[in-house]
């Protein structure tokens, strides 16, 4: 099958460089899948999860707030404000930090400036604690996560 | 002659200092080696960005008009600069030729009234004391910033541009080259200038790497849109690199400076136990003179 060199690279590292069958990304205007020879595309990507198909193993998610993504006919680069594998993403503080947006939210005025904020980073929990079970849900013992290898 | 025993207390603090300016020197050493790594972490993203933004301001042809970040202004009244100096001294002639370029800078083009939005306590307690307009300042930034961390200074920089406050607003910090070598620099931040690749380091990296062909591109939702994302980002990201480049500089002159003052501390170890030695050297003459007057004094009595 066919393949596509994908990117992810956010400002602190470069999250994945190598060859995939499939992406599937949060555009702004709505969910887009990248299948190789795919015209040439680019759009802002917003808070959503990112997808990596490859043949005959599980699919990979990432959590990504917003961005950009560069899509060639064999070569897609996501510019990301912020990108997670779900291996890294810690579901308890994501849970902690999507009650406090919620309660944050109850409380300000939708005049508020912070009101954005606020909606921004629930908006940002939620995402990636939707990503973060996807963990959960597999079967195979999880990769070593990048973080880990930091140490 | 000092004492003896004044000479040991000597080299005994002396000894210590030494050994405090050796273990900053590593710490530094290793900072500065994370603080490296992050700022070509960085560098794969920004030439994407520029390319990007390249690509979309070449399908226009008057740029200016393109979106308010690109406009220049006639007149330029008012000048806001973000000066990045470190919370703490000990760094050698880090902040000094920092504050030194702000300084000269303001002097020569005419901007002694610039707002100052000041990174680290040093520039800040220095445009202080010099009482300049310093309008917004950032201190105790952790030891390796995110992209977080350079939101605000973004947000400041960014409002006062587009509310007419600020005409210009330029980006003062230490370009780290090598270990050895950091440059002070100033360069214009805003309005952004397509096509004018002021970085050194980005222009040397950007040369390699041009995967952007001039095809048509599906905008979605639309250049302009597309655009008005873009630039925000793009001096957030400019102020972050900044931000890393200067912690770079920071800890290698931190570095090179405490190794200076360990080698200071091992010479004047070296000349205090000479003294030491010529001390006691003398001090046991003294004291076989007195034993052998005495003698002698004995055997003619």
């Amino acid at each position: 099958m066919a393949t596509l060199r994908l990117e992810v690279i956010t400002v602190e590292r470069k999250l994945i460089d190598e060859e995939v069958n499939m992406v599937v990304a949060p555009g702004s205007e709505g969910v887009l899948g990248i299948l190789p020879r795919h015209a040439a595309l680019l759009t802002a990507l917003t808070y959503g999860e990112l997808v990596v198909k490859r043949d005959g193993q599980p699919d990979e998610f990432l959590a990504i707030s917003g961005g950009f993504m560069e899509v060639q006919p064999g070569h897609v680069v996501v510019l990301a404000d912020a990108a997670e594998r779900a291996e890294e993403i810690d579901l308890e503080r994501a849970e902690a930090a999507r009650k406090r947006a919620e309660e944050l939210l109850a409380q300000a005025k939708k005049s508020d400036v912070d009101f954005t904020r606020i909606e921004a980073s629930l908006r940002r929990s939620l995402t990636r604690l939707k990503v973060g079970r996807r963990r959960a849900e597999k079967r195979f013992a999880p990769q070593r996560s990048d973080y880990e290898r930091m140490q | 002659m000092a004492s003896v025993r004044e000479i040991k207390r000597r080299i005994k603090s002396v000894k210590n200092i030494a050994q405090v300016t050796r273990a900053m020197q590593m710490v530094a050493a290793s900072k500065m080696r994370r603080a490296q790594e992050q700022a070509l972490a960085s560098r794969p993203y920004a030439a994407k960005a520029w390319e990007i933004l390249l690509h979309l301001s070449s399908q226009y042809g008057a740029v200016d008009l393109l979106h308010p970040l690109l406009r220049q202004r006639e007149q330029v009244n008012h000048v806001a600069i973000i000066m990045v100096t470190s919370d703490k001294g000990l760094a050698g002639a880090y902040n000094g030729n920092m504050i030194r370029k702000v300084s000269r800078f303001m002097r020569q083009n005419n901007v002694e009234d610039a707002s100052l939005i000041t990174v680290g306590r040093k520039g800040r307690d220095f445009m202080v004391r010099y009482g300049r307009k310093v309008v917004a300042e950032f201190t105790d930034l952790p030891a390796q910033p995110t992209l977080l961390d350079s939101l605000p200074i973004a947000r400041i920089a960014l409002d006062g541009f587009l509310t007419g406050e600020f005409d210009e607003v330029y980006l003062a910090y230490t370009d780290f080259i090598n270990t050895l070598t950091q440059e002070p620099v100033v360069r214009m931040l805003l309005p952004i200038k397509p096509g004018n690749i002021e970085s050194k380091v980005m222009s040397e990296y950007l040369g390699q790497e041009t995967t952007m062909v001039k095809a048509d591109y599906i905008y979605e939702p639309n250049a302009e849109t597309l655009l008005d994302t873009l630039l925000p980002r793009f001096t957030e990201l400019q102020i972050y690199q900044a931000l890393v480049e200067a912690f770079a500089s920071e800890h290698s002159a931190r570095m090179v400076a405490m190794r200076n003052a360990t080698e200071n501390a091992k010479e004047l170890i070296g000349d205090l136990t000479l003294s030491y030695n010529k001390a006691r050297q003398e001090a046991i003459t003294k004291e076989m003179l007195d034993i052998a007057g005495g003698a002698e004094a004995l055997a003619q009595a």
